[in-house]
């Protein structure tokens, strides 16, 4: 019977130390965002590709154009609500000119892109025109916006999915090219 | 009755057409099933819960399609698995590989399953033990009072 004595309030307290546990793991787990799938082209080459771009569509625009370079690749659409609410944010950021912002318009209609950058305002130096989203598809976009961040070598080193905010940019995007411009 | 009788064939002829228009528009139906069987293998990372074969998002038609360009093309399907990975990660699989990230969703359960039947035996060996063994002196006391008892219960 003594020997039992220490054990008991333990014992009697371990439900309520099984239930903390669950509500720290559960409440952790409400704060992440199921959408953020790491994706597994961090820190690998950005996937080839040669579009027309989407203003002049007798040229082209390829990955391989700006090695040497810190540059932004966003993946918009005119169709993409999310898009809207991230644009005055690229556009603050291509008016700083900390970094050239390049535009894949994603699996949209020609006419209707051009226009929707034309009421908006266009942040980007220029934009790809992927319409049937087969570049997309090398990219692992499966939500539109899209942002990554390409080093001088032509390596993703971030990748956004969903809207940039002003925060990230000045938390993450910012930061990271600061760094790749000065190595 | 002959009038009655063609309306009848008549609408038995319009149910087949439509019958022939649901039935699936695939020009090779071996492919078509390789397609499917693979494409219910992979996530679809629009409409997560849902396997590219299940769901109609515009991501998963498309990777349907890109499936069967590559099958087409004579690809295997380990190969078309490696292509989805390389792009969308781990995550596009429905059943994960086994690796060091995954350890704790393939063994998780394994290793709450024989926590759970550990803690069982253990109580349940405790309990078919007695916990106070009576010892000599209650053991006669005992007898005693079983035994002043059934002399009292003596008609």
């Amino acid at each position: 019977m003594t020997a039992e004595t220490p054990n008991k309030p333990r014992l009697f307290l371990l439900p309520l130390g099984v239930f903390s546990a669950l509500v720290v793991l559960l409440g952790v787990g409400l704060t992440l965002n199921p959408r953020e799938v790491p994706s597994p082209l961090i820190d690998k080459p950005a996937p080839h590709f040669e579009l027309p771009q989407l203003h002049e569509p007798d040229k082209t625009f390829s990955e391989k154009d700006m090695l040497g370079k810190v540059w932004l690749l966003n993946v918009w659409a005119s169709w993409c609500v999310s898009c809207r609410v991230e644009h005055p944010v690229l556009l603050d950021l291509a008016r700083s000119n900390a970094v050239p912002i390049y535009g894949l318009n994603y699996k949209d209609r020609r006419e209707e892109g051009v226009a929707w950058l034309r009421s908006l305002g266009d942040p980007y130096r220029l934009s790809a025109f992927d319409e049937n989203g087969r570049v997309g598809i090398d990219y692992g976009v499966y939500g539109v916006p899209e942002t990554y961040v390409i080093d001088k070598r032509g390596v993703i080193r971030y990748k956004q999915i969903g809207p940039v905010t002003p925060e990230i940019v000045k938390t993450k995007i910012l930061p990271l090219v600061n760094e790749l411009n000065r190595g | 009755m002959a009038k009655a009788l063609a309306l009848l064939f008549l609408l038995l002829l319009g149910s087949a057409a439509f019958g022939r228009e649901a039935a699936p528009a695939a020009e090779d139906p071996a492919l078509e099933k390789r397609v499917t069987a693979l494409a219910g293998e992979l996530r679809c990372l629009v409409c997560q819960n849902q396997t590219i074969a299940d769901s109609n998002a515009d991501l998963a038609v498309d990777l349907k399609n890109e499936i069967r360009k590559k099958m087409k093309q004579g690809m295997s399907e380990r190969e078309i698995i490696d292509f989805m990975v390389a792009r969308y990660g781990d995550f596009v699989l429905y059943r994960p590989p086994f690796k060091a990230t995954t350890v704790m969703l393939w063994l998780g359960p394994l290793l709450l399953l024989a926590a759970g039947l550990f803690t069982l035996f253990h109580k349940l060996a405790r309990r078919r033990a007695p916990e106070n063994e009576p010892g000599e002196a209650e053991r006669a006391r005992a007898a005693q009072l079983l035994a002043a008892e059934s002399e009292t219960d003596k008609p």
